[in-house]
């Protein structure tokens, strides 16, 4: 077998988890090596990945650098691999990660340690969420991140943690749950529960609108969908700004992810048979959460709920199933990833200036703080979704695939490109510009070092790839065209 | 060399925007004034060889999407649509750009000012050298976005912010429908490129579109010809970049932004690409008869409808912004009896006339130390000569005063209409002579009042009104001359009868060609005529006897606060969309997210669980006689149960 480069991807942050954790004594000069041991091993993760992508072959339509072990005297075997819709997100995952250890200097005053080890941990199970080829593998990895998340918001969170992490562990639980059931309700209809294996034997019609809607009350929480969204907001707000960020920037795309590979992937029949229920949950997301959002008065809530908006497009253009449609939607997840990351980055360089996330608090900081005007802009355009932004490739094939299926979807889901630009640019001009009447804003320093290194990071590829998204289409073309032959293939065959 | 055209602006853009800190102010004037420039010459020397050799050029810069069928390159195309654009956008941009330095001598952020400009101009250059439908929307916001930053360019004014979001959140709604209409060609077409699409529209006899696009869609509700929606929905589109009737409350705000903002992106380009969206679309509008009458009619509308408001407006930047609107009608209506070339034209010597109009205004308020109200303003002409004198010059031009440009291009459009010979025809004519002397009223209101009668300003001694730097006056006399001469010269090139040495080619698809005949003399003359006519009435009106005016708005009260509040479309709207979406945000919020999903849902769970554990404790009270109690009841209903089974 060659060299096992995913399981490497997925336990090298654990193992530099380990080492913090092996690490005692806590004084300031052990926090610091603790940071740069987080530090060094995410950036090797992301390298290594870089370096997958590389070697990685975008026309094939098998999964690739697959690892088959046996666990559980085989019944459920240990099954990772990946294709051209994972490897995209394995490679927000190892980016996102060390951008949030960078951001950890002064957000965090307490258990600094536990903190980075939470991190390292969420970035390996997050990992493997992408990667697992088998139900049960995939379960472990995607409920096992719930659990680092609910420390991180309950441990490191604002003054209502305890409330937003219980509601937060009570709606995804509810819906995992039922996940489990359906999990094993597999294994005992089909005798495996291996991914590949469940794709070329099918699962029969009978069973399958029962088990789309247990993966979906588990996908429809943590996408989130209405009306089981209201965890986020709460979420957000409390987190601390890593936290935030990699709540949205990933552990939002697995339940997008979980759609495409298992929804899709593994119950056709059923995706047809509901497509009309996803249609209808996404137009309210997208135009419910917008109304909402405008209305915010708290930044963290405003882009919270925007994510909602942004994700509701997300689960049209998958459901959509046709080639723009899916390819639109995991370049908007990727797009959302890196904007929302950005924005809550943002958002928190504020908190950590001002300690406050009200948006009257602020006004007229341009004119103290324009490194940061110019930043937090760029995100706006992408999260409004305008040409040259990343954002704008996503949404617009979304609803250029939604329009192939529905013009009316098409037209209702649009009109969130309306209210996104006002109730972002409304935030901006609340925030940014205006006279400057604050006066303990004046005492505000611009950026610094890491803040630029960290922004700018999240900036260049949100405009690289709104010029050239070849090298994110290319990738995941193949596996796209695939997934909707055979699902095209197994609605013709129940006909 | 077209390169070179497209992108040295954004170079321009680039190094005063990010430089401009290291290279100084005054360095990234000049430097993106040259680049600017630059791109104007070369876009002369591209229309001269388009003018001369027929030549066409389309090249692919990288490939932009490949999504399944759909498959988009960014790309430069010069045809001769397109070559008059680029000369509309890079000669204008370059003089603004010029100007620009004396206007804006004392603001503090000069170099954002100019990597704006620049950048805008680089939209504007990927805007109409597009091959294909999504990258003419990517310079479309890209352009929308620009004048966004501008017109919010003074970012401490409430009111600057205010415009600048009102203007995006508008021309949002009109890309909205043209990205829809982007998405119907996808569908229909399988193709966003224009070459694929034009191609695939007439049927074999070219009469009539192809089968697929006759038949009947039903979009939201209504029944529509394919044909008939895809062009409705592109038209709505370039209603909102024009700001036509309906979509136009952005631009007057607009104002708020600097002049050469104002002249350049309110007024040259940015606004008449709507009217270039219909001109590069015609080998689709023409087969859809419905369409055109709807541009036809939407044009009318605003054209008159600009005019009135004008007539009372009393920011001497307001009237100017009116009048676009205005004039911007006209070249819609000419589209929309099938006259696209002089559509064109209009919009190439309208470019020049309110270019100057706009630059020569700021060239007031600079004098005048910021003063926009015409009421404040008077007799100043002596002391103005230059700008006083151009400012005559774009006005004769821009109510068509005989042998200026605008007498050319508007004269055509009202016989082009007039020609036509249907209805709709026949009454646009009309109403296009009607306002030609309603704007011929509006425009020498301004100039009498600004210029001449009592100096009426208290704030400012007449002795500090002074003349603008030479560098402010210079791209003033360079529009003068366009306006003077670009009708004259360039009438035989755009809307010439000879078709041997026929200028558009494939550019602009005619299925009926224009008649070449003359109207009936009446229509010929009447505009002229009247236009002449306005001179003498409004001096009367406006210098020698004001009590006239006064008198009339006294008496006519309704009519001029309808006029003078816009026809209340601001109102409405705040009443119809603002309010109620802020209503509808906190309905969502409060009444549904937490009163209803948070109080059922989980607070509710955890509320239920409290509840059942708190009733589950009262058994557990350690009294003997309960517990028996509580046994015998159950094993009495346990017995019960097993006897009547």
């Amino acid at each position: 077998m060659d060299f096992p480069i995913l399981s490497s991807l997925i336990l090298l942050p654990i193992v530099g988890a380990l080492f913090i954790l092996i690490s005692k004594s806590s004084d300031t000069y052990k926090f610091k090596s603790s940071k740069y041991v987080a530090l060094f091993v995410s950036f090797v993760n992301f390298f290594i990945s870089i370096y997958l992508w590389y070697i990685f072959d975008p026309n094939s339509t098998e999964f690739q650098f697959v690892e088959n072990r046996l666990w559980l005297q085989g019944f459920v075997n240990y099954k990772i691999g990946i294709d051209g819709i994972s490897i995209l997100f394995i490679i927000l995952s190892t980016f996102i990660a060390p951008l949030c250890i960078v951001s950890v200097n002064r957000t965090i005053k307490v258990r600094l340690k536990d903190f980075l080890i939470a991190i390292l941990v969420m970035e390996s199970l997050m990992i493997g969420v992408f990667c697992s080829l088998d139900l049960v593998i995939f379960y472990l990895f995607f409920e096992g991140g719930l659990i680092p998340m609910f420390l991180i918001i309950g441990i490191w969170g604002g003054s209502r943690r305890v409330y937003s992490a219980f509601k937060f562990f009570l709606f995804t639980l509810l819906g995992s749950v039922l996940m489990l059931v359906a999990i094993i309700s597999i294994y005992w209809i089909s005798g495996t529960t291996d991914v590949a294996e469940l794709y070329k034997l099918g699962i029969e019609p009978k069973y399958q609108n029962l088990l789309w809607l247990a993966f979906f009350s588990s996908f429809a929480v943590k996408t989130p969908m209405w009306p089981v969204h209201t965890w986020l907001p709460d979420a957000h707000v409390e987190a601390p700004t890593a936290g935030s960020v990699l709540l949205a920037a990933i552990l939002l795309k697995m339940a997008g992810y979980g759609f495409i590979r298992f929804s899709i992937g593994l119950f056709p029949i059923a995706s047809e048979n509901f497509t009309l229920l996803i249609y209808t949950l996404s137009l309210i997301a997208i135009v419910y959460t917008s109304f909402v959002a405008l209305m915010q008065d708290d930044m963290k809530k405003l882009i919270a709920y925007s994510s909602v908006a942004h994700m509701g497009y997300v689960t049209l253009g998958i459901f959509t199933i046709n080639q723009q449609g899916l390819e639109g939607s995991i370049i908007q997840m990727i797009s959302h990833g890196l904007v929302s990351a950005a924005l809550f980055f943002c958002v928190g360089i504020l908190y950590e200036r001002r300690h406050s996330r009200l948006i009257k608090d602020y006004g007229g900081i341009v004119s103290i703080m324009p490194k940061y005007a110019v930043l937090l802009m760029i995100f706006t355009l992408a999260a409004i979704g305008l040409p040259g932004t990343s954002g704008f490739i996503g949404e617009f094939l979304i609803l250029m695939g939604t329009f192939k299926e529905s013009f009316l979807v098409a037209t209702i889901a649009s009109l969130g490109v309306v209210l996104a630009a006002a109730y972002m640019l409304w935030l901006y001009k609340r925030v940014v510009f205006g006279k400057l009447i604050n006066k303990d804003l004046l005492k505000m320093p611009d950026l610094n070092k890491s803040e630029i290194f960290i922004l700018t990071s999240l900036a260049l590829p949100v405009l690289f790839f709104g010029i050239y998204p070849e090298p994110l289409l290319n990738t995941i073309e193949t596996s796209i065209t695939n997934l909707i032959d055979t699902y095209k293939y197994s609605i013709n065959v129940t006909k | 060399m077209e390169y070179t055209l497209v992108f040295s602006p954004l170079l321009g853009a680039i190094m005063s925007g990010f430089f401009g800190r290291y290279i100084g102010d005054r360095n990234s004037e000049i430097i993106t004034s040259l680049l600017v420039s630059f791109s104007a010459l070369l876009s002369l020397i591209i229309f001269k060889e388009v003018v001369l050799n027929n030549y066409e050029n389309n090249l692919v810069v990288f490939n932009w999407i490949t999504s399944g069928s759909l498959d988009v390159n960014w790309s430069i195309q010069v045809d001769a649509v397109s070559s008059v654009m680029l000369v509309v956008v890079c000669l204008i941009s370059s003089l603004v750009h010029i100007y620009s330095i004396g206007y804006m001598s004392g603001d503090p952020h000069k170099t954002r000012f100019m990597a704006f400009l620049s950048l805008f101009t680089f939209a504007m250059l990927i805007l109409v050298t597009s091959d294909n439908f999504l990258q003419l929307f990517f310079g479309w916001e890209g352009v929308g976005l620009c004048s966004y930053f501008l017109i919010g360019f003074w970012f401490k004014k409430e009111s600057a912010n205010a415009a600048a979001i009102k203007a995006f959140i508008v021309n949002r709604v009109g890309d909205l429908a043209f990205a829809l209409g982007i998405f119907l060609i996808f569908y229909l077409f399988g193709t966003v490129n224009y070459d694929e699409v034009f191609k695939q529209i007439p049927s074999v006899a070219n009469a009539d579109v192809t089968p697929f696009l006759n038949r009947e869609l039903i979009y939201l509700g209504l029944n529509f010809k394919a044909i008939d929606l895809i062009c409705i929905l592109l038209f709505i589109g370039a209603m909102g970049k024009s700001a036509q009737f309906i979509l136009h409350t952005w631009l007057p705000d607009a104002m708020e932004g600097p002049t050469p903002v104002s002249a350049l992106i309110h007024a040259a380009t940015m606004v008449t690409a709507g009217v270039f969206l219909i001109v590069r679309c015609s080998p689709i509008f023409e087969y859809s008869q419905l369409a055109l009458n709807i541009i036809c009619l939407v044009g009318i509308t605003t054209a008159f409808f600009a005019a009135t408001v004008a007539l009372v407006q009393n920011d001497i930047k307001k009237i100017i912004a009116y009048s676009t609107c205005s004039q911007l009608g006209y070249m819609f209506f000419a589209a929309g009896v099938g006259a696209y070339n002089a559509a064109m034209f209009h919009l190439f010597t309208h470019a020049f006339f309110k270019a100057l109009l706009f630059l020569g205004s700021g060239s007031v308020i600079h004098s005048f130390k910021d003063e926009q109200d015409i009421r404040n303003m008077g007799g100043v002409w002596k002391k103005l000569p230059y700008t006083w004198a151009l400012m005559i010059v774009g006005t004769l031009a821009l109510t068509g005063f005989p042998f200026l440009s605008g007498y050319y291009s508007k004269d055509a459009i009202i016989e082009f209409a007039y020609m036509r010979g249907n209805s709709i025809g026949y009454w646009a004519s009309l109403v296009g002579i009607f306002t030609a002397f309603l704007t011929a009223i509006y425009s020498w209101r301004l100039i009498f009042k600004t210029f001449h009668g009592r100096y009426e300003n208290k704030n400012l001694k007449l002795e500090s009104v002074h003349e603008s730097h030479y560098v402010m006056i210079i791209p003033l006399i360079i529009l003068g001359i366009g306006s003077i001469f670009a009708g004259f010269f360039f009438k035989e090139l755009f809307i010439g009868t000879n078709i041997d040495s026929d200028f558009w080619k494939n550019s602009i698809k005619f299925l009926n060609p224009l008649s070449t005949e003359h109207p009936p003399l009446s229509i010929v003359y009447s505009t002229p005529l009247l236009v002449v006519l306005s001179i003498p009435i409004s001096y009367y009106l406006f210098v020698k006897n004001k009590n006239i005016t006064s008198w009339l708005a006294h008496e006519n009260k309704p009519i001029y606060n309808f006029l003078i509040n816009k026809w209340y479309f601001d109102e409405l709207y705040d009443y119809l969309f603002v309010k109620p979406s802020k209503r509808v945000g906190n309905f969502f919020w409060k009444s549904i997210d937490l009163k209803t999903i948070d109080r059922l849902g989980p607070d509710g769970i955890s509320n239920l669980i409290n509840k059942l554990s708190n009733n589950a404790v009262k058994f557990q009270n350690g009294y003997i006689y309960k517990y028996a109690y509580i046994m015998l009841l159950g094993f009495s209903a346990l017995l019960t149960y097993l006897i009547i089974i």
